[in-house]
């Protein structure tokens, strides 16, 4: 009897979803999109960083550094200044990132002692500058130490070498993709379940269903079970233009993923939900999902590591569920994490998924 | 035997408005009776308190001797709830809102087909039309139809008419007396007065207050006043006129003519002469039936 009722408005759920004129494009149309532009477009990675230098030594070792930098891949010399304030006004109309000053006597200091440069950076955009000077201070100590050893001079120096594990080119795109994953399922099955509660209240149909035995359990049950057929499709859309397109695979289990993927849109239907049942309108629904909707991208992580936020605000990433399907999605991706290896990560999805289901239907009222 | 509702002391207010104010009246089983009132009356927060989907402030509702709050669970199985806007799925066929509708009640469209034919029978024929692509008359008969399926006790009917033409309109009526001859007690509201008579009792309902409540016909012979019917060319000179005769007590238009209330000294042979004499040549004034309507204007002024 209650099954026989949860598969009619099953069957009107689907009914409904295949003649709106838009959902079913957008559900298979802005996966698409944004996994095939926002790796292309939404790159960390700081290239042509125009370099102005103030040679004062004029010496073959301080030539050579400067042929070295125009060299390098991400680095331009766009002027050779004669003056520190010459250099100063190109990084002020913006023709230069960085300012290199060679000292006089490098070449002759650098026989005795290490020697020093000064490394100026526009700090405006702050990732350009502050990557652009590492990477002006790391060619310095690269033709340095090459200069060293091709003049048989012993330095005592500490060599330094990174070694990026699991990504280990620092593709931003490996980063970038799992979590365009998460951002998709937040968006699609947080926004629609409650679009779709409200419009039922704008259409009034609410009302006619209002009056029949139907369970607010079941009916709530009816709005989500589509949500997660649908979050399980995106996140099939994502991980096929993940592996066609990118070439990226995860390395852990495809459970682990659609593990975490239905927990999640579980999660963020019954959010809809839950504002739906508190909204009068579309506009107030869509106003207050979208308020929850930029705190959980800018704060779970995705963007910025949550590690470098100050702590009362990594306390409060806790209560943002993104924060563990993000941590999930990464490292299973990229590091091959099992399912029991994250378990705390599932176990919070899990714990907020029950929460905001009951609270999606209670906050229900047929009656008020 | 319990009233089919039975309405007590019922008050409602949205905020500082009293859609509601103290509201008593009772049905009778198999009754079709009629809630009469202008829009904003109430009508519609009357309707979804006995539906069950809004508790009175104060007062009680009963419908078959169920509590409207408390026991709503089981009145759901028993209530059939019309509301005033087309709430069935629009992009839904006629068929698949009728089946979605008797799965919602656990029955089958069969089981009770006797009691829906009548209504049905002139949907049949476009099964697989778009609940939201038919005429506003269609649509009120599948709107019917569907509250009909699980054959409620009760049928609650918010004006089912309006919007509806005036054939549709008469059609509707007829089918109603169908459906009280099978049993069923029917609560039905409408702001078009001339329905009234229709319905074997009529409450008369304005600002959340009930004004009268009887037959249609003991109502109208609650108008006692003298009233006539005047006609003119112009017929707004003759309202003006008419309103500034000392012994009108109320002058308003009624469709086509003017209905006069005149108090015991008017007489309508003399006023008719007096006014051709000021150059209304062809103004006449002749007596004429009251009506639910003239009672409801009645009501309205002896209130104030």
């Amino acid at each position: 009897m209650k099954l026989q009722i949860l598969l009619a408005l099953l069957q009107k759920e689907i009914a409904l979803m295949k003649r709106n004129p838009i959902i079913p494009k957008i559900v298979f149309a802005m996966p698409v999109m944004v996994m095939l532009i926002i790796p292309l477009v939404a790159n960390l990675d700081v290239r042509n960083v125009n370099v102005t230098v103030v040679d004062n030594d004029h010496s073959q070792l301080s030539r050579r550094i400067i042929a070295d930098i125009a060299a390098s891949e991400y680095l331009d010399v766009s002027s050779v200044s004669n003056t520190h304030s010459e250099a100063m006004s190109a990084i002020e109309n913006g023709n230069a990132d960085v300012l290199l000053t060679i000292p006089p006597d490098y070449s002759e200091n650098a026989m005795s002692t290490m020697p020093q440069v000064d490394v100026e950076a526009n700090g405006v955009n702050a990732t350009k500058g502050m990557i652009g000077s590492q990477y002006v201070a790391q060619a310095v100590a690269g033709t340095l130490s090459q200069w060293y050893a091709e003049n048989g001079i012993e330095m005592p120096r500490v060599d330094q070498s990174v070694i990026y594990r699991f990504n280990p080119t620092l593709d931003f795109r490996n980063y970038m993709i799992p979590a365009l994953m998460v951002v998709l399922l937040i968006i699609i099955c947080g926004f629609l379940p409650a679009l779709n509660l409200v419009s039922e209240k704008e259409s009034g149909t609410i009302d006619a269903m209002n009056v029949t035995p139907v369970s607010r359990f079941t009916f709530i049950l009816s709005k989500l079970i589509p949500f997660w057929v649908i979050g399980v499709i995106v996140v099939t859309v994502g991980l096929l233009i993940g592996w066609l397109v990118y070439g990226l695979v995860p390395l852990g289990s495809l459970f682990a993923i659609y593990l975490a993927a239905v927990l999640f849109s579980l999660v963020m239907s019954c959010l809809g939900v839950t504002i739906a049942n508190r909204s009068s309108t579309m506009l107030q629904g869509i106003f207050v999902m979208f308020a929850f909707i930029m705190i959980f991208q800018l704060m779970s992580g995705l963007f910025t590591p949550i590690d470098s936020m100050p702590q009362w605000a990594q306390y409060v990433t806790c209560l943002i569920p993104p924060r563990y399907f993000i941590e999930i999605m990464r490292s299973v991706y990229l590091k091959g994490a099992t399912v029991i290896e994250l378990a705390p990560q599932y176990l919070a999805l899990l714990i907020f998924a029950s929460v905001l289901c009951c609270i999606a239907s209670i906050s229900y009222k047929k009656q008020v | 035997m319990n009233k089919a509702i039975e309405i007590s002391e019922v008050s409602k207010s949205y905020g500082y408005i009293h859609a509601l104010d103290r509201v008593n009246f009772t049905v009778e089983q198999g009754e079709l009776f009629g809630l009469i009132g202008p829009d904003g009356a109430g009508k519609s927060s009357l309707y979804r308190i006995i539906a069950t989907l809004s508790a009175p402030d104060s007062g009680t509702a009963t419908v078959n001797g169920m509590d409207v709050v408390r026991d709503y669970r089981k009145l759901r199985k028993r209530i059939g709830y019309m509301p005033e806007k087309f709430s069935l799925y629009q992009d839904m066929t006629v068929a698949e809102n009728m089946a979605f509708f008797s799965s919602l009640f656990g029955v089958s469209a069969k089981e009770n087909y006797d009691l829906i034919a009548p209504i049905f029978s002139q949907l049949e024929k476009f099964p697989d039309r778009m609940a939201g692509a038919l005429s506003g008359g269609m649509k009120q008969k599948l709107a019917l139809s569907c509250a009909l399926i699980h054959r409620p006790e009760v049928l609650l009917l918010d004006e089912p008419t309006t919007g509806v033409d005036a054939v549709s309109r008469s059609e509707f009526w007829d089918m109603l007396a169908t459906l009280r001859e099978k049993g069923i007690t029917i609560l039905v509201s409408t702001s078009y007065m001339d329905e009234a008579t229709r319905c074997e009792r009529i409450a008369m309902i304005n600002n959340g207050r009930i004004l009268a409540v009887d037959t249609p016909s003991a109502l109208i012979n609650r108008l006692d006043e003298n009233l006539y019917n005047a006609v003119a060319t112009d017929m707004f000179g003759l309202l003006s006129r008419l309103r500034s005769n000392p012994d009108v007590i109320d002058c308003y238009t009624f469709g086509a003519t003017l209905h006069v209330v005149g108090n015991d000294n008017f007489s309508a042979g003399q006023v008719e002469e007096a006014l051709k004499k000021t150059g209304m040549e062809d103004v006449r004034i002749y007596h004429a039936t009251g009506t639910i309507e003239d009672l409801f204007i009645k009501q309205i002024r002896d209130g104030k």
